[in-house]
């Protein structure tokens, strides 16, 4: 017998003798439990077990013994409540970091829809952007951009109080103060040592990542390596920061209620604009500075598809985000508590199938086939925009506002690429930048005046300009239009330095060859050939046709 | 001898090679290729951007064969690979100098 087979058969015996030891267990264990459960009174409450007692259907796990009190059998109603007061905040904080690790994931559906939709020959670039915004948006929020963002925030009930986070620059404008940056928690050192503080740094340091994210697959292709590296660190240490700070951590747009009269402020539940929009208008900034692809137009301004290389991959990454998303937006309640997070996640999803469905819809009706690609940009579409007014509409208005991000992401992309000329290979400016944007205004139309009671210190529900409050949609108008200029002031100024002094762009012949080997020293897929002669992109299509764009596809095989 | 290389269709490979077997080829060389003829290319849309797809896929079949048996060969390809359409590939044949078997060394008609 060879000892491999030896190996097998005393493993397999050791199975079956563990099993059977183990069935012999339960079927004495049971025994015992049942004789005080049929002689008790059916009235009467179930004496708590004894210690060490197997309890199989759960109805007897978590007692009165399990509250810790002085006298077991007087105890006093603060003792009850403590427990009551420090479940609710456990229940609170493990919901929120469940939910945080959700959005984590999310990175991963973003690598694998931008790499779906870029060529095979810069796959492993794609992928190691994707990559590395993790550790490095994480390490730079750690150093400075949780303090800005969230170092004044003040007391968030829902996770115990966050007592440390109290210190916030701002200035008088007006007559009014206008909160500009947190000041407390640099390196999450000192006294901020808590764990609500480091609950809100895991959930907001995930969606920060978020952001940091998008405009990588903008700018996909052609981005050098040592400038997106500097620029990681830009976003997620100053400029995602500032503007969360304005809106999330008690900043100056959240104040526009409570100084000027102005609804809530600018209301933005999940981060259409503080995470979308900014990563979205960061994107147009950055595509601009960077210029198009080679061979994306011609020398007639005309443009040219250049299609992804794996398909699939960038569906699987969709499913990632959607399922991401239920962590996105009902997390954002940092409270297992409030209910409303059954609304939030319903609505979460209807706009998601909403807007699938209308994108493909629009691309069959113009074009004839549905375009995979426009199928997972409008399901994208539709959770960008819904982010916002998750908590605050109901549910046929959040197929209502999905269905219109699903048409205006197809449109968006049409206008980017042919009109504007500006290159974005996975529609990231469309889909986060214009559906963000249309997110917090949608809220400022349709939130219906059910829930927000006190949001942003103001008193009341949040409500929107077709149930009777114009002055929310106008403080929806602000946060819009200030995400839109701040943002892509700050990133257009920061390319153009950093082009001066760094460069943007990879080489013609490192863009032409693909940038795997030159700017990362491996290829995504070694064993294949994934470059052509240097055309610039795939083996079997060239330059563009001729013919209005739009016009159906011609087969030529009918010619 | 004579080699017969003939471009087809991808979907009706399996076609050719059955009716190549039943005449008595007993081997072949098969290869994914691209190019165009009078099919040419046609234009897909991709995100509301047209591209040209100039080189179309065929399957390059390649076939080394004695010369009593190139003209059922040829039969075979016609009556299997025949759509009618543009696009259906060609067939060329050209002489064979030698031919040597790797394994035994022989040449000529008794390597094929």
């Amino acid at each position: 017998m060879s000892r491999a087979r030896r190996l097998l058969m005393s493993f397999g015996i050791g199975v079956v003798l563990m099993l059977g030891v183990s069935v012999l267990r339960s079927l004495h264990a049971q025994t015992p439990a049942e004789v005080p459960a049929a002689s008790a009174p059916a009235e009467a409450p179930a004496p708590a077990p004894a210690p060490g007692t197997p309890d199989p259907t759960g109805d007897t796990t978590g007692t009165a013994a399990d509250v810790p009190v002085k006298d077991a059998a007087n105890p006093t109603l603060p003792e009850v409540m403590a427990v009551v007061g420090h479940n609710k905040i456990a229940t609170n904080i493990v919901w929120t970091l469940l939910a945080g690790f959700l959005v984590m994931f999310m990175q991963a559906g973003f690598a694998m829809v931008e790499t779906g939709f870029t060529r095979a020959k810069n796959a492993a670039h794609t992928m190691s952007m994707n990559f590395m915004v993790y550790p490095i948006g994480m390490i730079g929020y750690w150093i400075c951009g949780f303090a800005l963002q969230m170092g004044g925030v003040g007391a968030i009930g829902a996770l115990g109080g966050t007592a440390p986070l109290n210190s916030e620059f701002s200035v008088t404008l007006f007559g009014k103060a206008f909160d500009l940056f947190g000041t407390k928690g640099f390196f999450m050192g000192g006294d901020v040592y808590d764990v609500g503080v480091f609950t809100l740094f895991l959930f907001q340091m995930v969606f920060m990542d978020t952001t940091v994210t998008i405009p990588t697959g903008a700018m996909a292709e052609r981005w050098k390596w040592s400038s997106f590296l500097v620029y990681a660190f830009f976003m997620s240490m100053f400029v995602y920061p500032l503007f969360a700070n304005w809106v999330w951590g008690g900043g100056w747009l959240s104040d526009l209620g409570a100084n000027f009269g102005l609804g809530h402020g600018h209301v933005d539940f999940a981060g259409s604009s503080v995470v979308h929009m900014v990563g979205g208008v960061a994107a147009l900034a950055g595509a601009i500075v960077l210029g198009p692809r080679l061979g994306k137009y011609t020398k007639e301004g005309k443009s040219v598809a250049i299609p992804g290389h794996h398909i699939p991959m960038a569906i699987v990454g969709t499913f990632i985000l959607a399922f991401g998303w239920f962590g996105f937006n009902p997390g954002s309640t940092l409270s297992g508590n409030d209910l409303r997070i059954a609304v939030v996640a319903t609505n979460t999803m209807l706009a998601s199938a909403a807007g699938a469905i209308c994108a493909m819809t629009y691309m069959m009706a113009r074009f004839g086939k549905p375009d995979p690609s426009m199928m997972a940009n409008g399901m994208l579409a539709g959770l960008v925009a819904i982010t916002a007014p998750c908590a605050f509409v109901t549910a046929p208005v959040a197929v209502l506002i999905g269905a219109i991000s699903g048409v205006l992401v197809c449109w968006s992309v049409f206008f980017i690429d042919h009109t504007l000329k500006v290159d974005d290979p996975v529609g990231a400016i469309s889909v986060h930048g214009v559906n963000g944007a249309w997110g917090v205004l949608s809220l400022g139309l349709f939130a219906d005046g059910v829930y927000g009671d006190g949001w942003n210190g103001v008193p009341g529900k949040v409500t929107g300009l077709f149930y009777g409050d114009s002055k929310q949609f106008f403080a929806q108008c602000i946060g819009t239009l200030t995400c839109l200029v701040f943002v892509f002031v700050s990133f257009y100024v920061f390319f153009k330095v950093l082009d001066a002094i760094l460069g943007n762009r990879v080489s013609v012949e490192t863009e032409t060859t693909g940038l795997d080997m030159p700017e990362m020293g491996a290829l995504a897929y070694p064993e294949f050939a994934t470059s052509s002669t240097g055309a610039g992109y795939s083996i079997g299509t060239s330059g563009p046709v001729s013919g209005a764009v739009g016009s159906p596809v011609k087969a030529a095989e009918a010619s | 001898m004579k080699k017969i290389e003939s471009i087809v269709r991808p979907h009706l490979l399996e076609a050719v090679r059955t009716a190549l077997q039943d005449v008595g080829v007993v081997g072949m060389t098969v290869s994914e290729v691209k190019g165009f003829g009078r099919q040419k290319g046609h234009t897909e849309t991709y995100r509301g951007s047209e591209y040209k797809v100039d080189f179309l896929p065929k399957i390059k079949i390649e076939v080394a064969l004695a010369d009593e048996l190139v003209d059922q060969a040829v039969d075979a390809i016609l009556k299997t690979a025949k759509t009618g359409k543009f696009g259906d590939g060609k067939v060329f044949i050209t002489s064979l100098e030698e031919v040597v078997r790797i394994r035994t060394g022989e040449r000529g008609e008794a390597a094929l």
